[in-house]
């Protein structure tokens, strides 16, 4: 099986059994030829952040919905957060998923393991064992660890095997009760705020134990100027840690809540325009080095409700391209080429995942965008079940219109293949 | 039309001449009020209020101002109702709707809960009160209290004293007195005062005798036991010595000054009982206007008007 990818940025690309055979070479004759005019060549993208919910949670997305997503969002893979029920925190509930997501195959799903037993208490998980089965990073996500000692010994024991710590920095003792950024519009709402200091807290906190300990360190959604500023002073001191940050957090600010729009509702929450262009600083002075979605899927039942008991989260996998390159990459911020490195090749690089470059005989990981393409973000039209973004109806630009994965074709001008 | 939209969920969402039209018309209501004038304006109407909190007074003025209409009333409550078995609040709503319910007055502690209801129905939804939001009536009735006395709302110092933080009517009034053009201070210490609370249009000033200088219109606000409890301020014999109402503090105001309260009051914390009995004094009054108020804005929603 052979295709050639006609007219795309970079030339003609021909492809024989995955591997990419010549590009830029005229070729005329496949056995599938695509017309790749105005289409450009990316490295295909992966998440170091999403939420599958299976097993446990399926009503809001299971791993065969949510790899569609990462393939129509241009994701080769994603790494998948274990807050699921049961949790990721030990090696059989791992194998499920991932034979789970070997079967669906759209795209590849990396575990993330728990960093202690039920996402709770002090207890470690089995993580060198964990490590072997596939988990590919810990984190307790959304219940991070409050015991600074668990958290000590957590890492140290990580350090053991060079194992990476993936950290949701917060102090909830500051954020507790809290729906939305603290600020102007919470108070205007009369709802509970959760204050920067709790995301800086906890980050400043992690950042002193990855220096005690030297563990490699990676800071989920950074979401505030003064948490840019701590992991950019981190970083200055030679800590061994990285940031990402979420496209909500740059396309957007706390003015999405509107009239209590519980599809705004997300932790960290949305914060102010001063967050938002520090969060682009970061972006651009390489602060933080990589773009998540923190993909968070919920029932339209779940989240049409009173704020206060809507859960938190945006489904973020098949916008977060579009996002990103009309934020920051139309509007002159960034290139492209970075954009890739934010979306792709740091991800890579962080979560220690091989990824095949773009060049003669390897295999092709690629995903081709139309940039000039501008249209509406529908959630109707989104593979997730997790319709629920504060996005909808926003003009973007840049569409995914095909991803490979390992040299297959597994989505193509809006269709799953 | 005096109102653009179904519902009074907030003063956020009302126009300067929107609250004005409201005013004048509870003007009206309360000289029938005062003349014990009943009217048929809600004949065979039926309004319901629905509070998942305590309170008697609102609920209560909210059943009269109903019933002086010529409409009936629903009263549910959270006890002895399908909240308790977990109905929600919008298919509550329905059930009062297909019950030929024709305006819901709902009280929530959940900030938003009533633009959740009013998003989900067609009927009017009356907020009577949401988490720390908003309590329209209320800023209204306290308006209709200020402008009897005053005439109007140009110029006039208003100064809210007490738990800023937690506090619906403090939110309402900022916005209300905002847009009629009088000036508005909040006094609290800042455990109790919001992030933001300026970008509302109000000065903070967290020295009682300061704020109170010159002011024409004073609120006290009730500072609830269970906020001492969780540590909002160290006792409340603290607070009540730095922030408590008396005739003493008062003579820092205007000498016109009027002293008002959403009631219920505590007495010897917020206020003392002298002042909150003094000739400045305006809480019964408040409560009259309350009733007149709630009858202008039930007539105007259900016969949209």
């Amino acid at each position: 099986m052979n295709i050639l990818l006609k007219n795309t940025d970079i030339g003609d690309i021909f492809i024989q059994d995955g591997i990419i055979k010549s590009i830029g070479s005229e070729i005329s004759s496949a056995d599938k030829i695509y017309d790749c005019t105005a289409l450009t060549v990316l490295p295909s993208f992966l998440d170091l952040h999403t939420h599958l919910r299976e097993p446990g949670f399926c009503a809001k997305e299971d791993i065969d919905s949510g790899l569609k997503a990462a393939a129509a969002g241009g994701y080769f893979g994603v790494l998948a957060m274990p807050n699921t029920s049961p949790a990721v925190d030990n090696e059989f509930v791992l194998e499920y998923v991932k034979n789970k997501a070997d079967k669906a195959g759209y795209a590849k799903m990396f575990p993330i393991a728990a960093i202690t037993q039920g996402l709770e208490g002090d207890k470690l998980t089995e993580m060198f064992k964990l490590s072997e089965t596939g988990a590919v990073a810990f984190s307790n996500d959304g219940n991070p660890v409050f015991q600074s000692q668990t958290m000590l010994l957590a890492m140290k024991y990580a350090k053991t095997k060079n194992l990476l710590i993936i950290s949701h920095s917060e102090d909830k003792s500051l954020s507790a009760g809290g729906v939305m950024n603290e600020g102007k519009v919470s108070c205007k709402l009369g709802l509970s705020g959760i204050t920067r200091a709790a995301e800086e807290v906890g980050i400043a906190r992690d950042i002193i134990l990855a220096e005690t300990t030297g563990c490699r360190l990676h800071i989920a959604h950074v979401s505030t100027k003064g948490a840019v500023q701590l992991v950019r002073d981190a970083k200055k001191r030679g800590v061994n840690v990285s940031a990402e940050t979420c496209p909500h957090y740059f396309a957007g600010t706390e003015e999405l809540v509107g009239k209590y729009n519980t599809f705004a509702k997300v932790n960290p929450p949305l914060r102010e325009e001063s967050d938002r262009l520090a969060v682009i600083e970061g972006l651009k002075d390489g602060t933080i080095d990589a773009i998540a979605t923190d993909h968070a899927p919920h029932t339209l039942e779940e989240k049409n409700r009173e704020f206060d008991v809507a859960p938190f989260g945006i489904s973020g996998l098949e916008t977060a391209f579009s996002l990103s390159y009309t934020v920051l990459v139309k509007s002159g911020i960034i290139t492209l080429k970075k954009l890739a490195e934010l979306m792709s090749i740091n991800p890579c690089k962080i979560s220690g995942i091989d990824m095949p470059e773009i060049k003669i005989g390897n295999k092709a990981n690629i995903t081709l965008c139309d940039l000039n393409k501008k249209f509406k973000i529908n959630p109707d039209n989104f593979f997730s079940k997790g319709k629920n973004t504060p996005f909808k109806g926003k003009e973007v630009y840049g569409k995914v219109m095909m991803t490979f994965n390992d040299g297959i074709l597994k989505f193509y001008n809006g269709e799953i293949l | 039309m005096i109102l653009e939209s179904k519902d009074l969920l907030g003063i956020d969402e009302l126009k300067k001449e929107e609250i004005e039209n409201i005013l004048s018309y509870a003007d009206k209501m309360l000289a029938c009020v005062e003349g014990r004038k009943n009217l048929d304006n809600l004949k065979g109407k039926c309004v319901a209020t629905l509070f998942y909190e305590n309170s008697t007074r609102t609920r209560v003025s909210f059943q009269n101002a109903a019933l002086f209409l010529g409409a009936h009333t629903v009263a549910l409550e959270e006890a002895g109702s399908s909240i308790l078995k977990g109905e929600s609040l919008v298919d509550t709503v329905s059930t009062l709707k297909s019950l030929n319910v024709d305006a819901v007055a709902i009280r929530h502690p959940m900030s938003g809960a009533v633009h959740y209801a009013a998003r989900n129905t067609d009927i009017p939804i009356i907020n009577a009160g949401d988490g720390a939001h908003e309590h329209p009536t209320q800023a209204l009735l306290d308006a209709l209290t200020v402008k009897r006395r005053f005439g109007g709302f140009k110029g006039l110092k208003l100064v809210i004293a007490g738990d800023i933080k937690h506090s619906r009517v403090a939110r309402s009034n900022i916005l209300l007195f905002n847009k009629m053009g009088a000036d508005v201070t909040v006094c609290a210490p800042l455990s109790l005062m919001p992030d933001g609370i300026e970008d509302m249009g109000c000065r903070v000033v967290t020295d009682l005798d300061q704020a109170l200088k010159g002011a024409n219109a004073v609120m006290a606000l009730r500072i609830q036991f269970e906020r001492q409890k969780s540590g909002f301020v160290p006792s409340l014999k603290e607070y009540s010595a730095f922030y408590r109402i008396g005739t003493e503090q008062l003579s820092k105001a205007d000498k016109n000054a009027i002293l008002m309260h959403p009631a219920p009051i505590n007495r010897g914390i917020e206020i003392t009982g002298s002042a909150a009995d003094c000739d400045r004094s305006v809480i019964c009054s408040q409560i009259t206007s309350g009733l007149a108020v709630r009858m202008a804005v039930l007539d105007i929603l259900v016969r949209r008007i």
